[in-house]
């Protein structure tokens, strides 16, 4: 550190909390908080509100990568500036929205989108961005990267994204270790870890609180034990599921492996309420190689899925509903993936999962 | 001008195909920073080896204990130094966002040239939390950087075993399906729990999410320990001139009602609606109904009906959230570590939020709901495993909350309770009952 800096004196922060949005807000949407009448959409990618006051706004949407370096904002900036009417929000999946008031600007917005690389699409009946996490780029503990799935799996189903070809909205998400901060999705990719971890015992008792460690492991595998002489960790490899959950708070438990770090497909998570309850997704798939830069097991695996849901799911199908007509039997054979006893639920609570009936699908 | 770029064979390729490349964007920004130039670098070198390379720290702004995520590499070479050097400080500032993820151009313009000036000028928007994320800083121009975003009136989010950032979704600003207004509930709640956000000193991460209606499109009910989810009392509003409109867009007088059949009437999950001639109607305090030709009619028995949305996404205009909106708060929703997956459950059916009253109720609610957990979890357990663990009416009673049907899916199908205070609890609830109605 510089002496300049050093004496400078950091400033107390300022608890502002959550900003106000109504200084950042379009204004026509200013002035109809709260009094919206419906919505339609007029193509793909666009939204027509309309308000009980009579205003309207069109809204279009369009992909990013979510990890943007600071000349793409200022690109959609540039593009809000000139096409749109210098407003813009982002919706949980990283699209950003530029609303304008005057219908006119519409297609010359689309298209300044699009020529700036900047796909429009993402509502009603498509599959929208994977909601995704940060991998290798940025996290601590990351079994795999995120961002590149990522453009792998949009590369590869761009078309869905641009058309409203589904039976219903698409939501797909990655997660770069079992703790899945990528969240339920109709379509999931997080890591599977395949073997227990690597213990390097000269570091655990310095680096490790030990009961803490013994207290995380979902099914009791971890105990203390002296190796060498030093306090450390041992795990019990015959119980271990190699979830992973030990590594963060003891680094010295190494469970990410170039080879045996594998990933694992999900399907059928809905967080909405509408028709049934929220769902939990549900492991069809494991075993997947972690294969940098483009990953293309993973992505074929989803393409399969993709194409069967979109040619067997009636309207308004998520993923979930589907299955659910459909069954499991015909859902594997469908999609040309393996059903494995592996997929057969042996956790807490794993009997509300098995089929106490004779409800059978042939 | 930066140094020059190491060779990144790997990452090049995902500058291929029509999405978005973060790849081209951060060798933009390699141009003018070594910083990028060594953080392409590393992460070629994860491509190449699939193993990461970063560890986490201490690294604060001053009078904050949270909301930076400290990174320092650990790919350093056979005498321990980093083999790119540039990089092998690269932390994060989660800064809370304007609720409804608004933004001007200008206040954009604004954030990223602090960035740029600070930073690596690589910025998430937004995290999976609802952070914008301004990724990549070395520790001694975290605290230059932060101030700076903090005199734009921006403020710090929260990480580790703290009040976390929260998301609201875009709702009343454009929506009109929102219940209630989403953007003064998620700023009075969160706004009244900072020091819980600045400060880390829960056994555990909670989080709070705001949807305004059932389709819960800030995936509040499995990614929130606190999920505030819009809904309505009364009945399913209608529209016939939208009802008729939807009929011509969607088939016609004789298609559209084989549409309304397959994809409204059957997708019910509890068959509250149905298709009927116009003159079969019924009329009652419990019934909405509208026309959708001369000849046919949707009816609901609103009694019957769960607030799922599914009839009004499909008919949007035509059909419509009631007037008497508020919302319902589900508590203990999370992901798989450590007992599994959890769903929030509903712990609350129904509160109003149109007024500052009935807001400062959600406030006092959501106080009252950490401060128990900050006293009874065990270090590191979410809310809902902590509610598993006592048990739902164990929580119940500490809030002060009596049970409702409406809480579970179904009473119990074991024995194993104790009742030996029935009588005196049916009684109770009976004379509650009595002086509500009185």
């Amino acid at each position: 550190m510089s002496e300049t800096q050093a004496a400078k004196t950091p400033k107390k922060p300022i608890p502002h909390g959550v900003p106000d949005p109504k200084q950042f807000m379009h204004p026509v949407l200013l002035r109809n908080i709260g009094n919206w009448k419906y919505h339609d959409r007029p193509r793909p990618g666009v939204l027509h509100h309309v308000a009980k006051s009579g205003d309207e706004v069109w809204t279009v949407r369009a992909g990013t990568q979510r990890q943007m370096d600071v000349w793409t904002i200022r690109k959609l900036c540039d593009i809000a500036d000139q096409y749109g009417d210098s407003y813009m929000r982002f919706t949980i999946r990283s699209n950003v929205e530029m609303t304008v008031a005057d219908p006119n600007k519409v297609e010359p917005l689309i298209k300044a989108l699009e020529e700036n690389g900047f796909p429009v699409g993402g509502t009603g009946n498509s599959m929208s961005m994977v909601a995704h996490t940060q991998g290798w780029l940025h996290c601590d503990i990351p079994g795999t990267d995120a961002s590149g799935v990522v453009k792998s799996l949009m590369d590869a189903l761009y078309d869905e994204f641009k058309n409203e070809e589904l039976p219903n909205r698409l939501h797909l998400s990655t997660s770069c270790c079992e703790i899945n901060c990528g969240g339920q999705a109709d379509i999931a990719v997080i890591v599977q870890h395949t073997k227990p971890p690597k213990i390097n015992h000269d570091l655990v008792a310095n680096v490790c609180e030990r009961p803490a460690v013994v207290a995380r492991c979902p099914v009791a595998a971890i105990r203390p034990a002296l190796v060498n002489g030093k306090p450390s960790l041992e795990v019990d490899e015959k119980k271990c599921v190699c979830c992973g959950a030990c590594f963060p708070p003891c680094p010295p438990m190494q469970i990410n492996d170039p080879v045996h770090t594998k990933l694992a497909v999900w399907v059928g998570g809905k967080n909405s309420n509408a028709r049934g309850r929220p769902t939990f997704m549900k492991m069809v798939a494991a075993g997947l190689p972690n294969n940098p830069p483009r990953w293309p097991e993973v992505t074929e695996v989803v393409l399969k899925i993709v194409r069967a849901y979109k040619e067997d799911g009636r309207p308004w199908e998520r993923v979930a509903d589907w299955i659910d007509r459909i069954g499991w039997p015909r859902f594997f054979e469908r999609t040309g993936l393996t059903f494995t006893k592996y997929l057969i639920d042996d956790y807490k609570h794993a009997r509300q999962s098995l089929n106490a009936s004779t409800h059978v699908r042939f | 001008m930066a140094k020059p770029m190491h060779p990144t064979p790997l990452l090049d390729e995902l500058e291929k195909g029509p999405w978005p490349s973060f790849v081209t964007g951060l060798k933009r920004l390699a141009k003018d920073k070594d910083l990028v130039v060594d953080l392409l670098g590393q992460l070629e070198t994860s491509y190449e080896t699939r193993l990461g390379y970063w560890k986490g720290g201490t690294v604060s702004v001053f009078g904050y204990g949270a909301g930076v995520i400290p990174r320092f590499t650990e790919l350093k070479d056979e005498n321990g130094n980093p083999k790119f050097p540039d990089a092998a400080e690269f932390h994060t500032l989660r800064v809370m966002p304007p609720a409804g993820m608004h933004y001007s151009t200008e206040i954009l313009r604004k954030l990223c040239d602090i960035w740029e000036r600070w930073g690596s000028g690589l910025i998430a928007l937004h995290g999976q939390s609802g952070d914008i994320m301004f990724q990549g800083c070395t520790t001694e121009n975290v605290q230059n950087a932060w101030e700076e975003i903090n005199a734009l009136g921006f403020d710090l989010g929260g990480a580790g075993a703290a009040v976390r950032t929260s998301m609201s979704c875009v709702g009343a600003a454009r929506c009109e399906q929102s219940c209630y207004n989403e953007a003064e509930a998620h700023r009075a709640v969160i706004n009244s729990v900072l020091s819980y956000i600045h400060r880390p000193s829960l056994p555990y991460k909670f989080k709070f999410k705001f949807s305004g209606c059932p389709n819960d499109c800030m995936n509040s009910v499995q990614r929130s320990d606190f999920a505030v989810i819009g809904i309505w009392r009364d009945n399913i509003q209608t529209d016939e001139e939208l009802a008729r409109r939807w009929v011509e867009k969607n088939g016609g007088k004789e298609g559209a009602i084989a549409n309304v059949s397959d994809w409204v009437v059957n997708r019910c999950p509890t068959k509250a609606i149905q298709l009927k001639r116009a003159n079969q109607v019924r009329q009652g305090d419990s019934i909405s109904s509208v026309r959708l030709t001369d000849e046919w009619a949707l009816e609901i028995d609103n009694r019957d009906c769960v607030r799922c949305m599914h009839c009004i996404n499909v008919m949007t205009g035509a059909l419509a959230p009631g007037k008497d909106r508020g919302a319902a708060i589900l508590i203990g929703g999370k992901r798989t570590l450590k007992i599994g997956d959890l769903m929030g459950t509903l712990i609350i059916p129904f509160m109003k939020l149109d007024t500052d009253e009935d807001r400062q109720k959600l406030v006092e609610f959501a106080h009252k709901v950490i401060e128990f957990f900050e006293e009874n979890a065990l270090e590191h357990e979410r809310i809902g495993e902590m509610i598993d663990r006592i048990g739902l009416p164990t929580f119940l009673e500490a809030m002060g909350i009596d049970p409702d049907p409406n809480m579970v899916i179904h009473p119990r199908t074991n024995p194993f309770v104790r009742t030996d205070g029935w009588d005196e609890e049916v009684a109770r609830l009976k004379a509650k009952k009595e002086v509500k109605t009185a």
